[in-house]
C-alpha cells in the first residue's frame, strides 16, 4: 500500500499504537529545548523525583529572551531585563542537573533553536523533532516530522522521550510551475496561508511538493516549513532529495563514514509513495506570485505589493485596519515603514542575510527608518561578517546584532515603538507582537531591504540588476 | 485534580483568530513558574498605555467578575505554543473555553491543564456569543453544554483526554507506566 511521507515517519516512530481510548505512544529523536518553555517542566521533573530519560537526544539553547547587544552577550555588561537574566541562569542550572548539553550565552554554535539544529545537522530526514515552540515546524524542510508542543509536553518528552498523539491528517500542497525571478519562498508561503487561511491547516500535517519546491534551496525550504504553524498545521514537511543530502553532508553532527551511505540509503526510501492519496490537496500556482505583504494583524491578512488592502471584511478586518491604521483599498506601496527588522527563524539564515545586503548595496536607509539586522546564530553572523555583510548593513546604517529572536517577539526589549511601520522577515504580524502598539508588515528579506531604502513599502524587482 | 462539571455564567469574546499572543504577551513570559499569569491575561486589551483597565474591554466589566467559561470566536489561541496562555486563562479564573474551533497547540494545552475547550456548532456558538452572561453547565461525563432554556448541546472530547478530566488522571504518570514498551522500542531502533 502506497504511502505517504508523514505515514512512514510516523508509522517508523509508534512505541504503542493508538486505540479508540488511547493515543499512540510516540518516540521522539530529537528534543529541543530553550529557556522559556522549559522552567515549569524542569521544576515538575524535580518535584517529582524523574530524571531525564535521554539526554543524548535533548540539546538546550538560549534565544528568546536573550540580549542581542554585544556588550551585554560578551562584554560584562548585566541583561537588561532582569526577569530574563534570572529565566537564562534557571536554565543553565536546569542543564546542568539533569545533564543536557546546553550552549549557553556565550557559545560560539549557540543561536535560535530552529537555525541551530540544522547547521549542526542534528535535523535530519525521517526523525521525530519536538520543541517547546510552535515553529518547530521548520525543521519539516528535511522530511522529518517537527511539531511545537507545550510545556507540559515538554516535561513527557524529558521524563519519557515519548509523546500520546493522536495521528493527524495529511494535506498536499501542490506548487505548480516555478516562481518567477525576484519572488521568494517567503512571498509563496505568505500567499499560500492568504489562500488556505491562518486555520486551513489545523489538524493537518502539509507536505509541501511541485517543482518549485524542488528547485529550493535547504534555506528557502526551512521557511517555507517555518510557517506551516502559521496556516494553523501541526506541521510542514517536505521530501528530501539530493539538496538535502547535500547540506546535510557539511554539517558537523550529521552522520560520516559508512554510517552516512546507510542514512542516505535509509532518507532515500521516506518520499511519499506514488498513488499515495492525502486527506487533502490544493494547487498553488507559483508562475502567477509577485513579491507578498500583509496589511493586517494575522499572517492570512496578505496582498500582493502591487495591489492594495482589501476594500472590505468582518469586524476583525476593520479592527485590523484601525490597529494598523490603514484605509481600505490603499496601496499597499503607500504604506509607510520606520523600522526593520530582518533576522528569526524564518529569514535569519545566511542566505537571508545575503539577499537582504544584494539590495541595500551601496544605498543608505531612508531619513527616519531604523533597521536592525539580527543573524540566526552566532554561526550565521560569523559567516555573514567573513563575506562583509555585516559592512554592508552598517554602511547603510542598520545595526548589526547578536543572534537571538529578538524583535520578532520583543521579550529581550528589541521593541518597535507604539504606532511604528515594522516591516519585518519574521512571522508573526499579531497586534502588539514587536511591541505595543508596534504595526508589524511581514515581507521577504529583499522586500525589508528594498523598504529600508525607500522608507515605504516598495517592491524590490525595483533593485533587480 | 479531576473535571467533571462546569457551571458558571459566560463571558463572550466574538473576535476571531485570537492568537496566544493577546492572550499573554510575550513580555510576561520571563517567569519561571506557572503562577500569577492571571493578572497579565489580555494585557494589552485590558489595560491602556498608564496600566490602568480599560472600562469597555468585556473583562473589566463588572459582569465578567466570577464568570468560569468563555466563549471565544473561532480559531481561538493560534500562534505560539506558550502554556502561559492556558496559565493564564485558568489563574484568572476560566475552567472552560468554548468556540467553534480551537487551534491544534492551544487545544492540546488546554487539555493538559484541565482548562476544557469546548467545540460547538456554529448556531449555539453564535446564541452564546449574542447572549453574554447567560448561566450554562458542561458535563464532561456525557460530553454535553447545557443552555439555559435545557438544549442540550454535544461536543467532540478526546476518549483518553476525557478519561484524564474525569479521573483526575495525570498524563505522565501514564506515559511512565509505558517504560517496558519504550525501552523495547530504543532496542530495537538503536
Amino acid at each position: 500500500m502506497p504511502k505517504t511521507m508523514f505515514e512512514k515517519v510516523w508509522n517508523d516512530h509508534v512505541v504503542v499504537p493508538e486505540t479508540a481510548d488511547t493515543p499512540a505512544v510516540l518516540f521522539i529523536d530529537l528534543h529541543l529545548t530553550h529557556e522559556v518553555t522549559t522552567p515549569q517542566a524542569y521544576t515538575e521533573l524535580r518535584t517529582r523525583g524523574i530524571k531525564l530519560r535521554r539526554p543524548d537526544l535533548t540539546l538546550a539553547t538560549m534565544d528568546h529572551s536573550t540580549p542581542t547587544r554585544t556588550e551585554q552577550v560578551f562584554g560584562g555588561v548585566p541583561i537588561a531585563v532582569d526577569s530574563a537574566a534570572k529565566q537564562v541562569q534557571q536554565l543553565e542550572i536546569n542543564a546542568r542537573e539533569f545533564g543536557v548539553e546546553l550552549f549557553n550565552l556565550q557559545d560560539s554554535r549557540r543561536g535560535i533553536v530552529h537555525i541551530i539544529g540544522p547547521e549542526l545537522g542534528l535535523t535530519q530526514p525521517g526523525k521525530t523533532i519536538v520543541c517547546g515552540d510552535s515553529h518547530t515546524s521548520t525543521h519539516g524542510a528535511f522530511g522529518a516530522l517537527a511539531f511545537g508542543i507545550g510545556t507540559t509536553e515538554v516535561g513527557h518528552v524529558l521524563a519519557t522521550q515519548c509523546l500520546l498523539q493522536r495521528r493527524p491528517k495529511t494535506f498536499a500542497i501542490n506548487v505548480v510551475n516555478d516562481l518567477p525571478k525576484g519572488v521568494t519562498a517567503k512571498d509563496l508561503i505568505l500567499a499560500i496561508i492568504g489562500k488556505i487561511s491562518v486555520s486551513g491547516g489545523t489538524g493537518y500535517v502539509l507536505e509541501f511538493r511541485g517543482r518549485a519546491i524542488e528547485k529550493m534551496s535547504m534555506d528557502e525550504r526551512m521557511t517555507i516549513c517555518n510557517m506551516s504553524i502559521e496556516a494553523g498545521a501541526r506541521a510542514g514537511m517536505i521530501a528530501p532529495d539530493t539538496t538535502t543530502f547535500e547540506y546535510l553532508a557539511a554539517a558537523p553532527r550529521a552522520p560520516k563514514g559508512a554510517e552516512w551511505d546507510a542514512a542516505v540509503a535509509r532518507w532515500s526510501k521516506l518520499p511519499t509513495d506514488a498513488g499515495a492519496t492525502f486527506d487533502r490537496s490544493i494547487d498553488i500556482d507559483a508562475g502567477v506570485l509577485v513579491p507578498m505583504v500583509t496589511y493586517g494583524t494575522h499572517p492570512g491578512m496578505v496582498a500582493p505589493i502591487i495591489g492594495s488592502v482589501p476594500t472590505k471584511g468582518d469586524a476583525v478586518f476593520e479592527k485590523a485596519l484601525k490597529y494598523m491604521g490603514l484605509e481600505p483599498g490603499e496601496p499597499i506601496g503607500n504604506v509607510p515603514v520606520n523600522n526593520v527588522f530582518v533576522g528569526s527563524c524564518t529569514n535569519g539564515r545566511l542566505s537571508d542575510l545575503r539577499n537582504a545586503a544584494r539590495v541595500l548595496r551601496g544605498h543608505k536607509l531612508a531619513v527616519g527608518v531604523k533597521m536592525l539586522v539580527v543573524p540566526g546564530s552566532q554561526s550565521v553572523k560569523r559567516a555573514a561578517e567573513a563575506e562583509g555583510l555585516d559592512k554592508v548593513f552598517l554602511d547603510a546604517g542598520a545595526e548589526w546584532r547578536e543572534s537571538g529572536c529578538s524583535m520578532c517577539l520583543g521579550m529581550n526589549g528589541d521593541l518597535v515603538p507604539a504606532g511604528h511601520y515594522s516591516i519585518s522577515t519574521s512571522n508573526r504580524n499579531f497586534e502588539g507582537r514587536q511591541g505595543v502598539g508596534a504595526r508589524t508588515l511581514l515581507a521577504s528579506p529583499e522586500t525589508a531591504a528594498a523598504s529600508a531604502i525607500r522608507g515605504r513599502v516598495t517592491d524590490p524587482r525595483e533593485f533587480n540588476r | 485534580m479531576a473535571v467533571k462539571n462546569i457551571r458558571s455564567r459566560t463571558v463572550a469574546l466574538p473576535a476571531t483568530n485570537v492568537d496566544t499572543d493577546q492572550i499573554i504577551p510575550a513580555r510576561f513570559l520571563t517567569s519561571t513558574s506557572k503562577a500569577g499569569f492571571g493578572k497579565h491575561l489580555f494585557a494589552d486589551w485590558r489595560y491602556d498605555a498608564a496600566g490602568n483597565p480599560k472600562p469597555d474591554f468585556v473583562l473589566n466589566r463588572p459582569e465578567a467578575k466570577g464568570a468560569a467559561i468563555l466563549v471565544a470566536g473561532r480559531n481561538i489561541g493560534c500562534g505560539s505554543s506558550r502554556e502561559h496562555a492556558p496559565w493564564a486563562l485558568q489563574d484568572f479564573g476560566f475552567q472552560a473555553v468554548i468556540s467553534t474551533e480551537f487551534a491544534d497547540i492551544f487545544r492540546t494545552n488546554c487539555l493538559k491543564n484541565g482548562l476544557l475547550p469546548v467545540v460547538v456548532d456554529e448556531k449555539s456558538h453564535a446564541w452564546l456569543l449574542a447572549n453574554p452572561g447567560v448561566e450554562v453547565s458542561i458535563d464532561v461525563e456525557t460530553t454535553t453544554l447545557t443552555l439555559p432554556d435545557g438544549t442540550q448541546v454535544k461536543f467532540p472530547l478526546e476518549g483518553f483526554a476525557r478519561f484524564c478530566l474525569l479521573n483526575g488522571v495525570d498524563e505522565l504518570g501514564f506515559l511512565l507506566s509505558q517504560s517496558a514498551a519504550i525501552s523495547a522500542y530504543e532496542q530495537s531502533h538503536r
